[in-house]
């Protein structure tokens, strides 16, 4: 097997209040796209910036290409933080080029407003961007040096849904270059859709690790049906169902659909409002950590 | 490297420049400042004439003439500084008491034409030594102190406001992800503010100069050149306060700290001769007392590179030191 392009090997890192990642190992093979899920706190952040060289460990180590990460990693990876400011009164062309400047190689300004469909923004001050564009102009950033390994911190959070789909189009292109992406998010849609393997944390701590679909294989071979909770009468709660209730619904876990549905209507409970539908990540975590990823 | 730091010095070139209320405030304060100055302490000279004599300390039992009214008399030690004060007109006459009496007046100033009448009834034998110069006013004192200032204030706040700026809005957090070193980002705000503040000390000498009507007694390449060396030393203080620290308050109160005692103690509005002993010590260790005590010795009495030598030499250093220190203890990141 060829090495993997990025190791992560016992990493811990204690902050005097509270430990943000306690003890965890994954590798990431070239060429795919790499998720980091969990709840607000779960370690993320601090998990994608000790990867990125930004943060200094406790104890642990990240491996790149094999080796201790250096000089070689700064040139050859490209970082979107969650939160980045840039220098005020600056184009967005000025920005791509203060960036384009602190590298040996990579790809023209002109390339990059293009590939990131910044070209009618090329002259605007980038403090008169909207929310999405922003995005695109960091990720053009990220991409100034043609990156082997990308880096996206909660890329799409706070976007509207149509600059989250625009964003994701970006990313599955640069997908298509075989270019290794590791992607936080809170977002389960945007890993299933984007990653091709997820780490999912919890309190500092790996969860699940593997490919989405293969996960969910693993831990649903059932269906999920969804109640609104004021469809569901208290007695029906002593029925024996699998059920998992949220603040506003009940979940229903089953692998023989009819069976249960034959229990829900003997004990007259209204369907109207059924829906079944195939368990995604959400439930995943859910099923894991038995907190709502988003809470 | 040289790339990396050409890319971060044209960057913030362009920030600033569009910066347009901070490019004119900067352009403003000095000129609003030499006009005000001017305005107040160009008036009428005091009614009073000024000798020297030339004595450690003054004891008026020595002569009857130290006995006069209307005259104050300054005790001056040394005679070189002393000869340089008749030349500028800051005292009338110089009068030496010691056997033979001499005195030196400057056969320009009017004022010294007429205390020199009053001499001469008291102390008729002392032998004349004409010297000649045209008035120091107070105005052209208080140029290179303006000049100086204005100068402290650009580097001080100038680079430690910026580099805060970057630190908290997570712009060095991002720079950090790149290749770009401490040294490397540092060099290029130096570079960025050193060019800035020449260009306009260089505007406001040759414009306040013209309104003024000032005239340069040495070498205008020695001035730049001390202006070279004192903003850098200047700058690099305001790095290493810049540095570390991620709070505005913190670092407002560090750089307020630094530039009151140097308006105060440099020199830039009175001359500290005559101040106590520990003023004058205390005043020696900022760059800007070095700056103001160079660029008056070029500016008023001529000087070359070897009597300013010592002032470059201390700026110098502790420009190096400064920015080593700097570069030593920068943090790209608020933690």
């Amino acid at each position: 097997m060829s090495t993997p392009i990025l190791e992560v090997r016992d990493l811990i890192k204690v902050y005097p209040a509270a430990t943000a990642v306690a003890g965890i190992s994954f590798s990431v093979p070239a060429g795919i796209c790499f998720g980091l899920l969990g709840p607000n706190g779960a370690g993320k952040t601090t998990t994608i910036e000790i990867m990125e060289g930004i943060l200094p460990p406790t104890s642990g180590e990240v491996r790149y290409r094999g080796e201790a990460s250096g000089g070689r990693f700064r040139e050859e990876a490209g970082i979107l933080f969650q939160k980045t400011a840039l220098q005020d009164f600056l184009t967005v062309r000025q920005c791509i080029s203060l960036f384009r400047g602190l590298y040996d190689h990579g790809l023209a300004v002109d390339e990059l407003l293009r590939l990131c469909a910044l070209e009618k923004l090329a002259g605007r001050d980038n403090r008169k961007l909207s929310g999405g564009q922003q995005q695109r102009l960091l990720l053009a950033i990220a991409l100034v040096n043609d990156p082997d390994v990308l880096f996206l911190d909660e890329p799409t959070t706070g976007l509207d849904p149509q600059a989250r789909r625009n964003f994701w189009e970006l990313v599955q292109s640069i997908k298509a270059q075989r270019k290794t992406i590791i992607l936080t998010t809170h977002y389960m849609e945007e890993a299933e859709l984007l990653c091709d393997e997820i780490v999912i944390l919890d309190h500092g701590r790996i969860v699940a690790q593997g490919a989405p679909r293969r996960l969910l294989h693993e831990h649903f071979a059932q269906v999920l049906l969804e109640l609104p909770r004021h469809d569901f009468p208290a007695a029906a709660r002593a029925l024996p169902l699998n059920i998992l209730e949220s603040s506003d619904r009940i979940e229903i876990t089953t692998d023989d659909l009819e069976a249960t549905l034959r229990t829900l209507l003997a004990a007259q409970v209204s369907l109207t409002h059924l829906r079944i539908r195939p368990a995604n990540l959400e439930d995943l975590f859910l099923e894991l950590t038995g907190t709502e990823l988003r809470s | 490297m040289m790339h990396r730091l050409l890319a971060v010095l044209h960057a913030r070139n362009l920030e600033f420049l569009r910066d347009r209320s901070t490019l004119i405030f900067t352009l403003l304060l000095p000129v609003l400042l030499v006009i005000g100055m001017g305005f107040v302490f160009g008036g009428p000279e005091r009614p009073l004439f000024k000798v020297g004599v030339l004595a450690p300390r003054i004891d008026r039992a020595v002569h009857p003439f130290l006995r006069e009214r209307y005259v104050e008399f300054i005790a001056l030690p040394e005679e070189q500084a002393a000869l340089q004060k008749v030349r500028h007109q800051q005292v009338d006459l110089l009068v030496d008491l010691r056997d033979p009496p001499r005195y030196w007046v400057n056969t320009d100033s009017p004022k010294g034409y007429i205390v020199e009448k009053l001499l001469l009834a008291a102390m008729p034998a002392a032998s004349r030594q004409p010297v000649t110069g045209t008035a120091l006013r107070y105005v052209d004192w208080l140029f290179p102190g303006i000049l100086g200032m204005n100068m402290m204030f650009s580097c001080l706040f100038g680079v430690g406001y910026v580099v805060l700026r970057y630190r908290k809005s997570g712009f060095l957090k991002r720079l950090y992800a790149t290749p770009l070193n401490a040294f490397e980002f540092l060099s290029a705000q130096v570079l960025s503010r050193l060019g800035l503040i020449l260009f306009v000390t260089i505007v406001l000498y040759g414009g306040i100069g013209a309104i003024i009507g000032f005239h340069n007694a040495g070498s205008t390449l020695l001035l730049l050149l001390l202006a070279v060396v004192g903003a850098l030393s200047m700058i690099a203080l305001g790095l290493t306060i810049a540095a570390r620290f991620a709070s505005e308050e913190l670092v407002g109160g560090l750089l307020n700290l630094l530039t009151w005692p140097m308006m105060l103690l440099s020199g830039i509005w009175f001359s500290l001769e005559g101040s106590p002993r520990w003023v004058q010590w205390v005043a020696h260790v900022f760059p800007l007392t070095h700056v103001l005590d160079a660029a008056r010795a070029v500016m008023l009495d001529g000087a070359g590179l070897a009597q300013i030598a010592p002032q470059l030499l201390f700026l110098a250093t502790t420009a190096l030191a400064f920015l080593a220190f700097g570069a030593w203890s920068f943090r790209w990141r608020i933690d």
